[in-house]
């Protein structure tokens, strides 16, 4: 039995299949969803999203968001979704650097876009789990 | 009859202007493209976030958040996204008199992004709270300051509900002006199509109406992810309906410089005709009296 999983960012929609499985990293820690799963809402962190299709698992490096899960959909909004294949590390460290550069001059910065930064630094913190993870494989 | 050297300096002056356009129809086209491609690929996100959230909306307890009923107070805040320069047709016009149509309570207060809207509205002598201006390309966070605002402002309870008026993008011919509500939160049309009435291209649709209420199980909790949702729904909506506004106004102009490059090129065709018939009308003149001139001698 298979169920829908629709990850949608900002730019579009990045993910729309039909899986037996996934993986979320949710506010309260990763959580598993297999097919006719309860009906849920939780936020997202971000994180890794796993999921399985055809007995092969795939992952994805996600932003944070939220979830809304019906027995047929998981459907996921968030900021990012980008395949492990996609992420560049070199790009990924640099921009970390720089968002790291302009937090240490918080001082000129407003409270929104030290928001935005933080948000920025996790999603390249994700980013780079996901793939030095990989490599180590 | 005019003189040929009249209207060699008509053509020269139509032919400057129809230059002008049609540099300004280029840049359009430009900007139209990647507006164009904003505003589409954004839609999925606000649609499904959309979806989502009213059909929550329906089986959330009362008072859970207060973005999903109405304010206490009677009047209306109404957000108008116009263009900031004009030349682009009667987009900004159409959607002023739309506003006027649905808005229809006398003490409804303003907040106006785009400086033609301000324009219009003081001019209107109506209650203008606020008046943004957003760069183009539109940036998240410029729009998220006026999300904030508006958020404030409707959690003082002052408002019923927050509707915004902008120009829906449908392709580059079609744009509609629209009034959706934007709180409590509710079905919004962007792109010209309700976001669950069948097919949106997003997967099929979720005939989630069609079952039972059931219940949501929430996490962390149903109030922290209210609290975190929300906002950002009220944010991203605008921002969607911002790039909406951003490619109806593009490709408005594109098409409204387009007709005045075809006009100016018309006028350039019908004043070289009747430049050349003046010009021979001049030669058969002067060849009759030499021939008179000529017969008068003999």
């Amino acid at each position: 039995m298979a169920f829908r999983l629709e990850i949608v960012t900002p730019e579009g929609k990045a993910f729309a299949d039909d899986i037996s499985g996934v993986v979320l990293p949710g506010a309260l820690g990763e959580m598993g969803v297999l097919p006719s799963h309860a009906n849920l809402v939780s936020t997202l962190e971000p994180g890794e999203l796993r999921y399985t299709k055809d007995g092969q698992t795939h992952e994805l490096a996600v932003g944070a968001g939220f979830v809304e899960i019906t027995g047929s959909h998981v459907n996921v909004l968030t900021d990012m979704a980008i395949g492990a294949e996609k992420i560049d590390e070199g790009v990924v460290e640099a921009a970390l650097a720089r968002a790291q550069d302009r937090l240490k001059g918080a001082a000129d910065l407003t409270s929104e876009e030290v928001a935005a930064t933080e948000a920025a630094i996790l999603n390249s913190i994700a980013q780079l789990k996901l793939k030095r993870k990989r490599r180590t494989i | 009859m005019p003189s040929t050297r009249d209207i060699r300096r008509r053509i020269k002056s139509v032919k400057n202007t129809a230059q002008i356009t049609k540099a300004m129809q280029l840049v359009a086209a430009a900007k139209m493209k990647k507006a164009q491609d904003a505003a589409t690929n954004g839609r999925a996100y606000a649609d499904l976030m959309n979806r989502v959230l009213v059909s929550l909306q329906e089986r959330a307890d009362e008072g859970v958040h207060p973005y999903f009923s109405e304010g206490k107070g009677e009047k209306e805040l109404v957000v108008v996204i116009t263009t900031d320069k004009g030349l682009c047709g009667a987009l900004n016009t159409n959607l002023i008199k739309k506003v006027i149509t649905s808005v229809t309570s006398e003490d409804a207060d303003f907040i106006t992004v785009g400086r033609k809207g301000a324009q219009q509205l003081a001019r209107m002598k109506r209650n203008l709270l606020a008046d943004f201006t957003i760069k183009d390309p539109a940036r998240f966070a410029e729009l998220r300051s006026v999300g904030v605002f508006v958020q404030e402002k409707f959690l003082s309870g002052e408002y019923r509900c927050v509707r915004v008026a902008f120009t829906n993008f449908v392709n580059t011919v079609t744009t509609i002006p629209s009034v959706e509500q934007l709180l409590p939160v509710n079905p919004v049309t962007l792109g010209g199509k309700r976001s669950y009435e069948g097919g949106t291209g997003m997967g099929e649709p979720i005939d989630m109406m069609a079952q039972p209420v059931m219940d949501y199980a929430f996490e962390p909790s149903v109030k922290e992810v209210f609290a975190k949702v929300l906002p950002q729904y009220v944010n991203n909506t605008l921002f969607q309906m911002m790039l909406e506004a951003r490619a109806s106004e593009h490709s408005s102009r594109m098409v409204a410089m387009k007709n005045a490059t075809d006009n100016a090129k018309q006028m350039i065709k019908d004043l070289t005709l009747e430049y050349n018939k003046v010009r021979q009308a001049a030669i058969t003149n002067e060849l009759l009296e030499i021939t008179t001139a000529k017969m008068a001698l003999e």
